[in-house]
C-alpha cells in the first residue's frame, strides 16, 4: 500500500485529497498544526476505505522543527502533497510586518523548508512524487492580494525549478494552480459559479496529476486561458486595473 | 454573504447567512459568535423548520467516529447523511434500525426530527435506537445525553427541531441483515375499508405503508396499495442476488432538470396518474425479492423531484390519528376528494404506540399528502387542522410550514414542558428558527 503525507491536512481541500488518495488504496499521513483535531477525519478514512491513517504535528513555519518532522515519519511517504496555504488581509498586512512575515512564510518559506528536505530524500532514493498547491494569484500580482500572491508566485517558480531539478533524479513534481475553490476560507465571498471548483474536483485532479505525472494543472481548464490572457495585459494598461 | 434557502417544499424561500464549520473549535466560535441561528443539514425537511436568517451547516462535519461491526454500533457527526452510512454499513451486513423515506438526511436531522419509518409499529422511530448524543448549547458548552444521562436534554432533543442546541456526536443501535435485499409484497385494495384490514392482517411484517389514491369515489373510495416487507434472508435470494448478497445499491441515475410550470399538476393528471400507478399492478397481489433502494427510497432514484411541483413550492401535509378515529381519516380523505385537491404522493401508515416528549409518532394513522402552494390552500389546510385536533390528532414538524400555534398546543400535550426545557438549555432563544417564531417556541413572543 503506497502512502501519501498531506501537508496542511486540516483545510477543506486538503481533507478532499487525503480522503481520494485514501478512496484509491494509499495509507495516509495527516500533518498539521494541532493534529488532534483531525481525528474524526482519521477514524472516518480508517472506517470507510480500510486505509492506514496517522496523524502527525506539523507547523508550516516552525522551519526549524521540519528535519525532525520528516526523520520521523515511518513509512516514508511515496507522494508529498503540499497544501497548506494562507490568504491573510493584504490590507493589514501592508501595515503590519508580522502579518505580512505570516503570508510570506506560510506561502512560501514554509513550503520551500520542508520541501527541501524531502526533495533531498527523494532525489537519494531516485523516486517519489510531490504536488505543490500554489495559487493563479501568483501568475500575476494583484493590487487586492498581491502579498499571497507573490508568495505563491515564489512558491509556483520554486516548484517550476524542483520540477526541472528533480526530473533528472526520477522525481516528479506537480504544481496545481486550482483557481477559485468553494471552502470555507471564501464562503462569504460570493463566487462566479463556472470558475469554483469543489474541493473533491481538486482532489480528482491532483491525483490524476500524480498518477498520469501532469506538470502544471488548472483545475478547471479555462483557468489556464484567463490567466494567459491576464498575464497578456501590458503593464501600462494592467496598473490602471483594480483587480 | 446571505444566500436563498428552502427546504424540500421550496416553500418558504429565505435569505440566510450560512456558516459551515468542520472541527468542533471552529462551531464553538460560531456558536458563541452568534446571536441567533438554526442547525441545517441537508435541507430536507419539507418547510420552514431550518430556516433563519443565520444557520449553520453541518454537512461538513460528517465523520465517521467508530463503527463496530461485531455489536452493530455505530458513532458518526451530526452532518453525515443515512446514504453514506449506508454505503458503509450496508456491505458489513448492517442496516438503519429506522429510515425515513429518502436516504438524504443527516443523521443530525434524523434525531432533531425523530424520523419514523415503514417499522415503526415494530421499532419505533429514530429516537429509540441511540445510545447516546453530544449537543453543544447555545453558550457553547457540550453536554453528553442519553436515556439515562440529562434525559430531559435527551427527550427535548430527539423531534425538538434543532431548539435545543446544535447535536454535535451520535452514537446509535444499527440492525443486522443477512442480505441487503427485501422480500416484499403488494396487495391491492378496493377502498379504504380493505386497505386498513390489511394492514391489521399483516401488522406482523416488519415494514409496511400503503399508497392511497385520495381522488376516487363511491365504492372505490380511500383504493390504495399496501407495501409490505422483511429484509430477505440468504436462501431467499435468486442465484444471480447470490453472488453479492449485500450490495450497497449506489447512487440515483436521473436528475429533474427543472422546475415545471405549476399548472402541469392538476386533478386531472393527477387522477391519470392515479389509475395508471393502481393499474400498473395487475395482480392482487405481487410478492418478489427487491433491492433495498426502490423499497424504501423509490423517490430518491429521481434527483430534485421537489421540482414538479413548481417554483412556487408545495407543502407536505402529515397528521397521525389515534387508532380509534378510523372516521377521522375517512373525513379529511373526503374533504380531499370533495375538494378535488388530490396529491401525487399520499402514504397511508399504522405507527405503533411511543412513549415521548415531543416527537411525532402516536399509536393511530399517518397520513402524509403533498399539494402544491396555490390560492387557498392554506385556508383548506386549517379546515383539515380543525378535523385532525377534533379526532384528537396532530401533524408533524418537519413536514410544516404553516400551521397555526394552537394547533400545535392542542395537539401535542407534553409542549409545556418541551418549552421549559428549551427554556432551560436555550434560555435566550438564540437557537430559533422560522418555525420556533412562528409557532410561539422561541423568541418573539
Amino acid at each position: 500500500m503506497p502512502t501519501a503525507l498531506i501537508l496542511g491536512a486540516a483545510s477543506d481541500m486538503a481533507v478532499a485529497i487525503a480522503e481520494k488518495f485514501a478512496s484509491e488504496g494509499y495509507s495516509i499521513q495527516l500533518a498539521a498544526r494541532n493534529s488532534a483535531r483531525l481525528l474524526p477525519l482519521q477514524s472516518d478514512l480508517a472506517i470507510k476505505y480500510n486505509s492506514r491513517v496517522s496523524l502527525h504535528e506539523f507547523n508550516a513555519t516552525a522551519f526549524d522543527t521540519h528535519r525532525s518532522f520528516f526523520d520521523s515519519l515511518y513509512p516514508k511517504p511515496d507522494v508529498t502533497i503540499c497544501v497548506f496555504g494562507y490568504l491573510g488581509d493584504n490590507e493589514k498586512a501592508l501595515a503590519d510586518w508580522l502579518q505580512a512575515s505570516i503570508i510570506i512564510n506560510t506561502n512560501y518559506t514554509g513550503a520551500v523548508s520542508i520541501l527541501n528536505i524531502i526533495a533531498e530524500f527523494y532525489a537519494a532514493e531516485k523516486k517519489g512524487v510531490i504536488a505543490g498547491i500554489s495559487s493563479v494569484a501568483g501568475e500575476r500580482g494583484r493590487q487586492s492580494n498581491f502579498l499571497y500572491g507573490s508568495a505563491k508566485a515564489g512558491y509556483t517558480a520554486y516548484l517550476s525549478g524542483l520540477r526541472n531539478y528533480l526530473f533528472h533524479k526520477g522525481v516528479h513534481v506537480v504544481s496545481v494552480l486550482p483557481g477559485f475553490v468553494y471552502t470555507k476560507m471564501t464562503e462569504d465571498i460570493r463566487l462566479p459559479p463556472i470558475l469554483t471548483a469543489k474541493p473533491s474536483e481538486v482532489a480528482d485532479t491532483v491525483y490524476d496529476a500524480v498518477v498520469k505525472k501532469k506538470n502544471v494543472v488548472y483545475v478547471k481548464w479555462f483557468w489556464r486561458y484567463i490567466m494567459l490572457f491576464i498575464k497578456c495585459i501590458p503593464e501600462f494598461l494592467f496598473k490602471k486595473l483594480k483587480l | 454573504m446571505k444566500k436563498r434557502i428552502a427546504n424540500w417544499g421550496n416553500f418558504p424561500k429565505m435569505d440566510s447567512e450560512v456558516k459551515s464549520f468542520s472541527y468542533d473549535e471552529q462551531l464553538g466560535e460560531l456558536v458563541r459568535g452568534t446571536d441567533h441561528f438554526i442547525p441545517r443539514g441537508n435541507g430536507r425537511c419539507y418547510g420552514d423548520a431550518s430556516l433563519a436568517d443565520k444557520t449553520i451547516s453541518t454537512l461538513q462535519y460528517n465523520r465517521i467516529l467508530s463503527f463496530d461491526t461485531v455489536n452493530g454500533v455505530f458513532e458518526c457527526q451530526s452532518g453525515l447523511t443515512l446514504d453514506k452510512i449506508l454505503e458503509v454499513i450496508v456491505p458489513k451486513g448492517w442496516f438503519l434500525p429506522v429510515t425515513p423515506g429518502t436516504k438524504f438526511i443527516t443523521a443530525g436531522g434524523a434525531v432533531g426530527s425523530d424520523v419514523h419509518g415503514k417499522n415503526h409499529h415494530v421499532d419505533g422511530s429514530f429516537s429509540n435506537h441511540i445510545i447516546e448524543m453530544e449537543v453543544m448549547l447555545a453558550d457553547g458548552s457540550v453536554l453528553t445525553c442519553s436515556p439515562s444521562e440529562y434525559v430531559d436534554l435527551f427527550e427535548a432533543t430527539c423531534g425538538g427541531m434543532g431548539l435545543t442546541g446544535m447535536i454535535t456526536r451520535i452514537k446509535f443501535n444499527l440492525k443486522k441483515i443477512e442480505t441487503s435485499y427485501i422480500k416484499q409484497k403488494q396487495l391491492k385494495a378496493r377502498n379504504l375499508e380493505e386497505l386498513i384490514q390489511f394492514f391489521e392482517e399483516y401488522k406482523e411484517y416488519t415494514y409496511s405503508m400503503a399508497w392511497i389514491d385520495c381522488l376516487t369515489k363511491g365504492e372505490e373510495f380511500g383504493r390504495g396499495i399496501l407495501i409490505i416487507g422483511e429484509h430477505a434472508k440468504l436462501k431467499e435470494l435468486s442465484d444471480k442476488q447470490r453472488k453479492d448478497p449485500l450490495v450497497y445499491a449506489g447512487k440515483p441515475k436521473i436528475t429533474f432538470p427543472f422546475n415545471l410550470p405549476s399548472w402541469i399538476l392538476n386533478t386531472l393528471t393527477v387522477k391519470i396518474f392515479n389509475f395508471l400507478y393502481y393499474g400498473k399492478n395487475f395482480k392482487k397481489e405481487i410478492a418478489n425479492v427487491v433491492a433495498y433502494e426502490p423499497f424504501f427510497y423509490p423517490l430518491d432514484a429521481i434527483l430534485h423531484w421537489n421540482r414538479g411541483y413548481g417554483k412556487k413550492g408545495f407543502v407536505q401535509y402529515q397528521f397521525v390519528l389515534p387508532l380509534a378515529s378510523k372516521q377521522g381519516l375517512i373525513d379529511i380523505l373526503k374533504r380531499i376528494s370533495d375538494e378535488g385537491l388530490g396529491s401525487f404522493l399520499a402514504v397511508l401508515k399504522v405507527f405503533g404506540h411511543q412513549e415521548s416528549l415531543i416527537s411525532f409518532p402516536e399509536e393511530g394513522y399517518t397520513l402524509a399528502l403533498d399539494f402544491p402552494v396555490r390560492k387557498g390552500l392554506f385556508t383548506f389546510l386549517d379546515e383539515l387542522d380543525e378535523i385532525v385536533l377534533q379526532y384528537g390528532g396532530r401533524l408533524y414538524m418537519s413536514k410544516d410550514a404553516r400551521m397555526k400555534p394552537g394547533v400545535l398546543v392542542k395537539g401535542y400535550p407534553n409542549l409545556e414542558k418541551f418549552r421549559s426545557i428549551v427554556k432551560k438549555y436555550n434560555p435566550a432563544g438564540k437557537l430559533s428558527s422560522m418555525q420556533s417564531d412562528r409557532l410561539l417556541l422561541t423568541g418573539k413572543t
